[in-house]
Parts: structure tokens; sequence; C-alpha cells
């Protein structure tokens, strides 16, 4: 009996010999199998609190793109991993997660999909670095736009709030012209999203409508849960028509409370973020004119492409896609194709690969997306407005916007600020 | 003048019902209770949740504000009365890790994304002209509600024994023990009623506002002002306190747009300035 003991603290003894030499010499080496294996793409998002749904439906997008490269063969046989990391939308929390991505998780790339005070955060630790980077989530223009923000490794897939301001404006233009009003109201949220978003808007709306007149505007703060003093405010101006970028949540209850009052009866509504899946099916009662921005919906473009995406995107995540989902999407899709291009994973030739960069997409207005060179931004992508309703595809007779229109007045724009 | 003043009243008693709740229990608990937003939250929740089931608005409302009472029992039998003795810091580590649970566990059970439960087909009207200003029936239903709520609570206070007990325990709570009060019993009873009219607060919003994990937190702001400016554990200060945010609001809104937010928070200063403990403050009633 004891010779077995002894027998047996022998082998157990030997055993735990060989696993610290395994651990400190084997594992190693298939640790660094694995790391060289595997293509680290470093996601700052937001997948907590109040708009989870950002980061939410910003990965599901990117990963659905990943999956179908990983099941293509990937890149040499190394296929893509995400990390994903929760910013809480904090940009000191965005900062500190993409310095970990990059020097800790030795992510190749980051696809930023923060929201845009996060974005600012994440593009000051990419400048430092010179990671390449793609900015799939935030929308405020200037990150951009304004030419000392860019740098060399750092690209945008989302849409740019100037360029949505410029469609909304053309559209809504043109149907005031058709109906014959010219007053007009604005209720946007107390932020610097709703007062940037609001003041692009009323200026193309009297750039192609000159006669249309702001008679009112009401800043309801973010998150709001009571609407009626800026509703009977809105009754008491009597406007035509009022535009709103509120979002979401908010959007839903200006519109229910706003019904209500039967609000909507005499005034055609002009909503920027209704067409987003996640916002339009949660209106029970959709008001009898309403006009929305396409942000995402299945029957925009009108594409069997487009419609295959959201299919395969809902039967992945038994949810539906969002305007994120796209943008994300996109920011990846420009990713994996500039590996395929420069057959590489270098920083730098896959920046100057990107530059300028086409790439076929069920996204793009003429199934293609461009990375424009001179500002390392998203065009081409399909954008329009169209009247809403609340049965699928919530959408008729959208209209497609003119890039080439966009173009103009997006440089026009750019040469008022200095920035061109 | 007459939509704006009548709007004065319907955002006023919405805020009372969220707020009243909330200063009953400080007012007999010394608890300053910031999981009531989070009550109001679960209450919404789960109207939205029994109306999808049973399609009927009044068993949602009934359900979701008896069921955020018993949650409220449970709390305080559990947790809260284990810190009544506690430092303020102490509750207020208490209760926001409850926020937090109850956060998560609503995002757990519905989603991260927003729900709307939609306006109950009886509701869904134009609205009625009172002196020539558009009201809408279910505004007209919460003020009424609020009403009775106001009166129903004050009754329950002054005219009740229960009331009786529960004045007598929020003065002296020692001496209503020694005279055989089962105070423990009397304190859930209270902390169980404020936990229900959070309940029938949401349940009551939840037709007309988004619902969101965290939606209790704007609330929660709102609900503070109103007990402060009315003050703390004063009923009836409360009542007074949310129709003057609502017709600083209602009125802000139009006069000066701009500043109708610090227009509130002024209002708020400027009574406390006058009056430290609030309009129907212990202090200002000495």
């Amino acid at each position: 009996m004891t010779k077995i003991s002894l027998k047996r603290r022998r082998i157990l003894g030997a055993a735990a010999s060989l696993g610290v030499a395994g651990a400190s010499l084997g594992f190693p080496s298939i640790l660094r199998a694995q790391t060289a294996q595997t293509i680290k793409i470093g996601i700052p998002t937001i997948m907590s609190g109040r708009i989870a749904q950002l980061g939410i439906s910003s990965t599901n997008g990117a990963q659905l793109e990943v999956d179908a490269f990983n099941a293509a063969g990937g890149f040499n046989g190394q296929m893509v991993e995400l990390l994903i990391r929760d910013s809480k939308g904090k940009p000191e929390e965005s900062s500190r997660l993409t310095r970990d991505l990059i020097n800790s998780d030795k992510c190749n790339f980051i696809l930023d999909c923060d929201a845009s005070n996060g974005a600012f955060a994440v593009h000051e630790v990419v400048r430092g670095t010179g990671t390449l980077c793609i900015h799939a989530s935030p929308e405020i223009s200037t990150l951009t736009a304004d030419p000392k923000m860019k740098i060399p490794n750092a690209f945008r897939t989302a849409r740019q709030g100037a360029q949505d301001a410029i469609v909304a404006g053309q559209y809504a233009a043109e149907v005031a012209k058709q109906n014959n009003f010219t007053k007009w109201m604005t209720i946007g949220p107390d932020y610097a999203y709703g007062r940037d978003t609001t003041a692009l808007f009323v200026r193309y709306l009297k750039h192609f409508s000159p006669s249309a007149q702001i008679v009112g505007e009401a800043w309801p703060k973010m998150s709001q849960p009571d609407y009626t003093e800026f509703i009977t405010k809105i009754m008491q101006e009597k406007p035509q028509a009022i535009f709103t970028c509120l979002i979401g949540g908010d959007l839903v209850s200006f519109i229910d409370q706003g019904n209500l009052y039967g609000l909507f009866n005499e005034i055609e509504v002009f909503a920027v973020a209704l067409a987003d899946f996640t916002t339009i099916s949660k209106v029970k009662a959709m008001p009898k004119r309403v006009h929305s921005g396409t942000r995402y919906l299945s029957a925009f473009p009108n594409t069997q492409a487009n419609k295959a995406w959201a299919n395969a995107y809902s039967a992945k995540f038994k949810d539906s896609p969002t305007n994120w989902s796209w943008q994300a999407a996109s920011g990846m899709d420009f990713m994996l194709e500039a590996i395929r291009q420069t057959k590489s994973v270098d920083s730098k030739k896959m920046s100057d690969a990107l530059r300028g960069m086409q790439i076929k997409s069920p996204f793009g207005s003429k199934g293609m997306l461009t990375l424009r060179a001179s500002d390392q931004t998203l065009v081409d992508y399909a954008t329009g407005w169209g009247r809403i309703s609340n049965k699928l595809p919530f959408i008729e007779n959208a209209k497609m916007a003119d890039w080439g229109v966009i173009t103009d007045l997006e440089l026009k724009w750019k040469k008022e600020n200095g920035w061109a | 003048m007459m939509t704006q003043g009548l709007n004065a009243f319907v955002i006023g008693m919405l805020l009372f019902l969220v707020a009243s709740g909330l200063t009953l229990i400080f007012g007999v608990l010394k608890v300053v209770n910031f999981t009531h937003g989070s009550l109001y939250m679960m209450g919404a929740y789960l109207a939205y949740y029994i109306y999808g089931i049973t399609d009927s608005y009044v068993l949602a409302v009934i359900i979701a504000s008896a069921g955020i009472a018993v949650f409220g029992v449970f709390l305080e039998r559990i947790f809260f009365r284990r810190l009544y003795q506690s430092n303020f810091l102490m509750q207020l580590l208490m209760c926001y890790g409850w926020i937090l649970v109850l956060d998560d566990l609503v995002q757990l059970m519905f989603g991260a994304e927003f729900q709307s439960m939609g306006m109950p087909s009886f509701f869904a009207t134009a609205p009625l002209m009172i002196a020539g200003a558009p009201i809408p029936l279910f505004y007209i239903f919460l003020i009424g509600i609020s009403f009775l709520v106001a009166l129903a609570v004050w009754m329950l206070i002054v005219k009740t024994s229960f009331g009786s007990k529960v004045r007598a325990a929020a003065t002296n709570t020692s001496m209503t023990g020694a005279l055989g009060i089962n105070t423990s019993l009397l304190y859930a009873g209270v902390f169980a009623l404020g936990a229900g009219l959070a309940g029938l607060a949401g349940a009551l919003a939840a037709p007309v506002r988004s619902l969101v994990p965290g939606m209790g937190f704007s609330i929660l702001i709102e609900s503070f002002i109103v007990t402060v400016i009315g003050g703390m554990g004063s009923i009836g200060g409360a009542l007074v306190a949310a129709i003057l945010i609502g017709v600083c609001r209602s009125f802000g809104s139009v006069g000066f747009p701009m500043f109708t937010e610090i227009g509130v928070f002024a209002l708020m200063a400027v009574v406390l300035v006058l009056r430290p403990d609030g309009l129907f403050g212990k202090g200002a009633q000495r």
C-alpha cells in the first residue's frame, strides 16, 4: 500500500513537473501560434445603458461580415476575431479601452462604433499609435470635414450630418412646394447633435426653398419623458410643417403624445430618424403625413442584395438591423477588402489602399460604396427621404438623393468654414 | 392662456403621481428612496407586459401597482429595514445597488431597446375642447386619478387609525413601539404604499412614454425637485409643488423657451432660500 502511494506520489509529481514545463514552454508556443492565426479587430462601443442598442446592432453588423470572411477561409488561413469593449458612452473610457485594445490585446485595427463624443477620444489615441481605424458610428460632420482632424490612418463609414441635412432640405423643400406651405417649426433634442442637425436642416431648407419661414423652435432635453409643453407650443404657433431630429424612444414618445392632442392632423411631419426598423416598428399609431430620412430599411435601396443582407442579419440575431448595423458592416467590409487587396495586415499599406477605395455593397446608391480620398469619409451610400407608413416596408416612393448635389453643396459648406 | 393653464395641470399632476410615493416614504421612514425611479420603471414595464397578455389596461394598472407594492414589502423587509439606523451614505449605496440590479433585470427580460405600449383604444380619441383648449381624454383621466390619489393618501394619513399610528411612528418610533404598536408592520405598510404609488405612476404613464431600462432616472430627478419644493414628507406640499412646476413649464415654454428648464431650478432655489425645508416642510410649519 505504501509502495503504491509512493508510486502514485511520484507519478503525480512527475505529471505536475511536466505540467509546469508545459505551461512555461509548450503553451506560449501554442498561444503564439493562435495569435498568428488571428487578426484581431478591437471595437470600442456602447454595450450598456440607455443606448446599448448602438453597440449591440453595430457589433452584430460587423460580426455578420466577419463570419462570411472567416467562412471563406479568412486571410491565408488567418481568421478575424472581434474584441468588443463597453465604453458606457464615456469618452475617457473610450480612450482607455482603445489604448488597451491596441497595447494589451494587440489588436491589429480598431473599428470605432462609439458615439460622437467617444469617437474624438478614439481618434486621438489612433493618431498617436498609427493604428488603422474606421469610425463606423459617429455622424458628427467635423470628425472628417474639419481638416485639423485628418490623420492618414483614420476613416469614416458613418453617414455625415451635413450630407443628411442637404438631402433632408432638398426633399422637404420639394414637398413644401408641392403642397404650397412655408411656415415651419423645429423640435430637436437640446444637445450638440440636435442643435447642429437642426441648424443645418434649416440652412438647406432655405437654400432650396427661400420662402420657408421658421416660426418657432422647441428644445426638449434628451430623454424628456413629457412633451406636453412643446406640443401645445407647436399648436399655438400653427406651423404647416415641423422638422424633428428627435431619435429613438424620444421620437416615439413625442409622436404618441402629439397624437393625443391631434397635433399631426393639420401638420406635415419631417422626422429625420424615424425610418429605422427599431424605431418605426414601435410607433403604434402613425400620423397621416409623416416623412423620414432613410436610416436603415430593407426596402431602401430596394434591391435583392439589401433584402438578402437584412434577412441574413435577422436570421442570425433574431432582431432587425439598424442604421448603426449597416455602417459597421460597411466599415468591416472596407477593412477586409483592404486586407485582401494589400495581402497584408499592415496599417499603413491598408490605409493607402483604403483612400479612394470602392467596394460592392448592398448599401450603395448604385450598388457601390466609396471611401472618398480627400476626407477619407464614406460617400455614395443609399440615402433619401420618403413618406412613412407603419406597415412593412414602412416607406412609400422613397426618393434617392443625388450625390452630385450633395457633393457640390457639401463643398460650398466646407469652403464657407475654411475647410476646403 | 387657457391651453397653457390646463397643460400646467396635466404636467403637474403627472409629476405629483410619481413624487407622492417618494415624499411619503421619506416623511414616515426618513429614507431618501433613490430606488423610487426604478420602481416607477418596474411599474411601467409590468403594466406593458400585462397589457400585452390581457389587452386590458385596467387590469395592467391594478396588477402593476399591486405587484410593485408587494415588491416594496420585499425590499423593505429584507434590505431597507436594516439601514434605518445607518447613515445616509449606506442608504444611498443600497439604493444605488438596487437601481443597477433592477435596470439590468429589465434589460435582461425586455431587451435594451425601448418599448412602446400604445394608447388603449378607449382613450385613442380626439382631444376634448375645454374653454377652447384641447385636452386629451387620457390626460383628464390622469388628472382625475392624481386628485383621487392625493385625497386617498391624505385621508389615510389624517383620518384613519393606521394614519395616526404612522404619524406617531414618524414622530417617535421607540415610544410608538413601547405603546405596543407593531412598527415593523407599519413601516412595511408605508413602504409598500410608496412603492405601489411609484408602480401606479409608471403604469399610468406607460401608454404615453417610451419604456427603456434606466427610464427611472430622469423621473427621479423631477420627483426630487417636487419633494424638495413641497417639503420632504408633505403630500400636500408635493401636490402644490408639482402644479407650480407645471405652471413654470407650461407658461415658460411660450414665454421664455430657452430658460424653461432653468426656470424650474430657479423656482427650487428661491423656495429653498425663503423656506429651507420647502413650502410645507416641517421647518416651515414650526
